[in-house]
């Protein structure tokens, strides 16, 4: 019934449904972990409550979307081995290393110190709760630089060499197995990604408490003005700087994966004298050309070579069994393109209104943000999926195949597991997403509960809100 | 053999300890608290829940992150030995890996609703009990042998192997053993009550336990002729016996302890050291082989310089880590404060 050409299939359907469903956690929690940090600052720089508020507000989400970031982290930590075993053992030599310092400079360090963060202010005093608060950004920044590093070595591998004999890839220069060539550009642009994806949930939320009281302005707290306020300041100035960094990336990956970016572009043909930029079109693997294409002529020589004139080769010139699958790579990076735009738009928008001085009474700016809570979610998956499947058909670019990576499992067992990855994490996280989303629901009080409030609360009623209930009961335990 | 080269050797020697202590403190501490998991179920009060589940939320993420290590340190040092022994034991690793998603997520996500609350409990004890057992199977399927093809680096066996009367059995035994050490923890950090009854199902489980273990430990044996030899080979007989001993004194220990009211600390440590006695048996056991008996540390090993890149880090991290977490735990320690939300 099933050969093995199944069973990579699935093996690879796995593998991408569980690390997109993880990739979202940390997108949101790396941000939102330097957040916290910052308002927590604030609250003890300024003493102004609104900054704790904020603080209390946020750590209860972070704290759901950390867990399902941690637990759905687990699973790709082993899948490596189960579906990828070929892999491992031949990759494994290189970056395993790197790996092994994301667990013991990052993982830990999140770990230990999340139980202070969330639980330990009143025990630690302010001081050490803030290092516990930097602490847990801190980790979470240097699990991004070390995954990212392995990643970007899949990418752009170097400093190994090949063993005649096992065939695995040993390293020669870990300086360079770190540090390879495209790890920069992808780390600036994945990191700023996970800001504006935190910046603009924050400017979401916000927006959505505005809204709803936008005929009584005196109803809306000042904890939901500054985080809108901060929000918006993100986008306007991390939006062009991570379209600026998107081009650089881009230009890097010309250099290294040629063909991705002429999957990305549409590029079936090579153009001597300047390419055009391709708007839309139908790509057409089969026959090898972009159907119903419109294009600005010579735009994308100028965008990837800042010169009008300057020749682009195209698929044209790349074996077919070397080509990414194209129409995937050439949509996703234009919603993640046409995202990153229109988060340019709103930072810009917002600009404009708080130099007029109707940040807080703009509805129709408060709508586009609110429509663009999800957008660097959404962005960031398609970013992902962008680099990701215009790496194929390699999993060690140009070196080992995708179809030569997998592990020797029947493709019954694989289908199994994936069945009950779906259901699970559709079930699980889409309960984890629905409390989140319940949690933004309600604007932050005056007065907010801290996460040890609600699970320490012996006569707790109702277990999610007793601060609504008891709003002046407990407003600053030990502060 | 490169067991003549001495740097490689000892460099080597050194990966495959700092492996099995990540997988040993992996043991011991999510032990307790997948075992406290196990014990929810026969906890129906809610405050008595909400208490257990307290005593350790703020160290369970940590507790995880030793799993990870584990996982990850094998692959980074024992790359070989990772490709072969994950896909033979496939089905219990994705159980197990589905099994840490429902009781992590159950942490936060029973504080969120009334309605489900009883609904995520259920995913605590169900998660809990289904990632112990599935621990246990994979290391009675790992001890009792996989079939490997090892001119092409590769498992070569089919996807139910890993199922035996012997891995069920080793399953069966984690899962006791970590409720004993649930058990406890909770004399440990509770008082009253809840207290007493822990004492009693301690004193329940370490029987059983110690059954456990004698059962595996003589089945053990028969399994490969490396392990028997090991055992009762010569006067090796001698330290199997002194084992046993050891084992049996800890226990006696641990119960005493328990019947006497003030000894609050004592048993969970006496617990502790039956494990780690237990551990330090099963690596007895199964030292060189990373596959027993198949493929031996040396052959499974990363190379020489990635294992030195990695233990100038290890050298300062794992300590590192080892301080904060101990701290963590200090921060943390005392009784329980049912109060303690409000002050």
């Amino acid at each position: 019934m099933f050969d093995n050409a199944d069973a990579i299939l699935l093996a690879r359907i796995q593998f991408a449904f569980t690390v997109s469903f993880h990739f979202l956690f940390p997108a949101f929690t790396i941000g939102l972990a330097s957040f916290l940090a910052v308002l927590n600052g604030l609250w003890l720089w300024t003493k102004d409550h609104k900054y704790l508020d904020l603080f209390r507000y946020w750590v209860k989400i972070f704290a759901l979307a950390f867990a399902m970031g941690v637990v759905s982290g687990i699973v790709m930590s082993y899948q490596f081995g189960t579906n990828w075993s070929v892999f491992s053992d031949k990759a494994g030599p290189v970056i395993g290393a790197p790996m092994a310092y994301e667990v013991l400079s990052a993982f830990f360090l999140e770990a230990g110190f999340l139980g202070i963060m969330l639980f330990g202010r009143d025990r630690v005093g302010p001081t050490l709760h803030m290092i516990a608060c930097l602490a847990v950004a801190g980790g979470t920044a240097m699990s991004a630089f070390w995954i990212l590093s392995v990643n970007s070595w899949m990418h752009t591998p170097a400093g190994f060499e090949i063993d005649a004999v096992t065939g695995q890839f040993l390293p020669t220069d870990f300086w360079q197995v770190i540090f390879n060539p495209s790890f920069p550009y992808r780390l600036m642009h994945t990191v700023t990604a996970a800001y504006l994806t935190t910046a603009f949930i924050v400017g979401g939320v916000a927006a959505l408490h505005l809204l709803r009281h936008r005929h009584r302005r005196d109803k809306v707290s000042p904890a939901t003005r500054t985080m809108f306020s901060m929000a918006m300041w993100m986008a306007a100035i991390f939006a062009p700087v991570q379209i600026v960094l998107g081009d650089f990336h881009g230009i890097n990956t010309l250099e290294h994966q040629p063909a991705k970016v002429m999957a990305m572009e549409g590029h079936f043909e090579s153009h001597e004298a300047g390419a055009p930029l391709y708007l839309f079109g139908i790509p057409n693997q089969e026959e090898q050309r972009l159907d119903y294409a419109i294009g600005i002529p010579k735009l994308s020589s100028l965008i990837l070579k800042h010169d009008l004139n300057a020749p682009l080769a195209g698929l044209d010139t790349i074996p077919r069994e070397d080509q990414p699958p194209v129409a995937i790579v050439f949509w996703s990076f234009r919603v993640m393109v046409a995202l990153g735009f229109a988060m340019l738009a709103i930072g810009l928008w917002s600009s404009w209104a708080r130099f007029r001085g109707t940040l807080f009474d703009s509805p129709m700016l408060h709508r586009a943000a609110l429509a663009m809570a999800p957008s660097g979610l959404i962005a960031v998956l398609a970013g992902w999926i962008t680099t990701e499947v215009g790496r194929q058909p390699f999993t060690v670019y140009g070196y080992l195949r995708t179809a030569d990576s997998a592990a020797p499992l029947d493709a019954a067992a694989v289908g199994t597991s994936l069945i009950a990855f779906i259901i699970v994490y559709f079930a699980v996280f889409g309960a984890g997403t629905y409390y989140i989303m319940r949690l933004m629901n309600r604007a932050p009080a005056s007065g907010e509960a801290s996460l040890k409030d609600v699970t320490n609360s012996p006569t707790r009623t109702a277990g999610t809100t007793p601060a609504q209930q008891h709003p002046t009961r407990n407003p600053h335990p030990g502060e | 053999m490169p067991i003549a080269d001495g740097v490689s050797f000892d460099l080597t020697v050194i990966w495959a300890f700092v492996i099995a202590f990540a997988v040993l403190v992996y043991v011991v501490l999510d032990g307790f608290d997948l075992g406290l998991g196990m014990l929810f179920a026969a906890e129906p009060e809610s405050d008595d829940r909400d208490l257990m589940m307290n005593s350790v939320a703020p160290v369970w993420d940590g507790n995880e992150t030793w799993l990870v290590l584990g996982g990850g340190g094998l692959f980074a040092a024992f790359p070989l030995a990772y490709a072969l022994i994950l896909p033979a034991i496939y089905a219990p690793i994705m159980a197990m890996l589905l099994a840490l998603i429902f009781r992590g997520v159950a942490f936060e996500f029973r504080w969120r609703t009334k309605r489900w609350r009883r609904v995520w409990d259920l995913a605590f004890i169900g998660g809990s009990a289904m990632a112990a057992l599935t621990q246990g199977i994979a290391l009675g399927a790992l001890l009792q042998g996989i079939t490997i093809d090892k001119p092409a680096r590769s498992y070569a066996g089919g996807w139910w192997d890993w199922l035996t009367p012997f891995s069920l059995t080793v399953g069966a035994a984690v899962m006791v053993g970590y409720m004993l050490l649930g058990a406890t923890w909770l004399v440990m950090k509770t008082e009253g009550p809840l207290q007493a009854r822990m004492r009693r199902r301690a004193w329940m489980l370490g029987v059983v336990t110690v059954g456990f273990m004698g059962l595996v430990s003589l089945w053990t044996p028969f399994l490969q002729d490396g392990y028997y030899s090991r055992w009762f080979g010569g006067w090796n007989i001698v330290l199997a016996a002194g084992v046993g001993a050891a084992v049996l004194a800890l226990a006696f220990g641990m119960f005493r302890t328990l019947m006497v009211k003030h000894h609050d600390y004592w048993p969970f440590l006496f617990a502790l050291g039956m494990f780690i006695l237990a551990f330090a048996g099963l690596g007895y056991s199964m030292f060189p082989y990373i596959v027993p008996t198949q493929i031996t540390i040396w052959e499974a090993a990363a190379p020489r310089n990635s294992q030195i890149f990695m233990l100038v880090g290890a050298a300062v991290l794992v300590p590192t880590i080892l301080a904060y977490t101990a701290y963590s735990y200090w921060v943390f320690r005392g009784k329980m404060d049912p109060n303690e939300g409000y002050h």
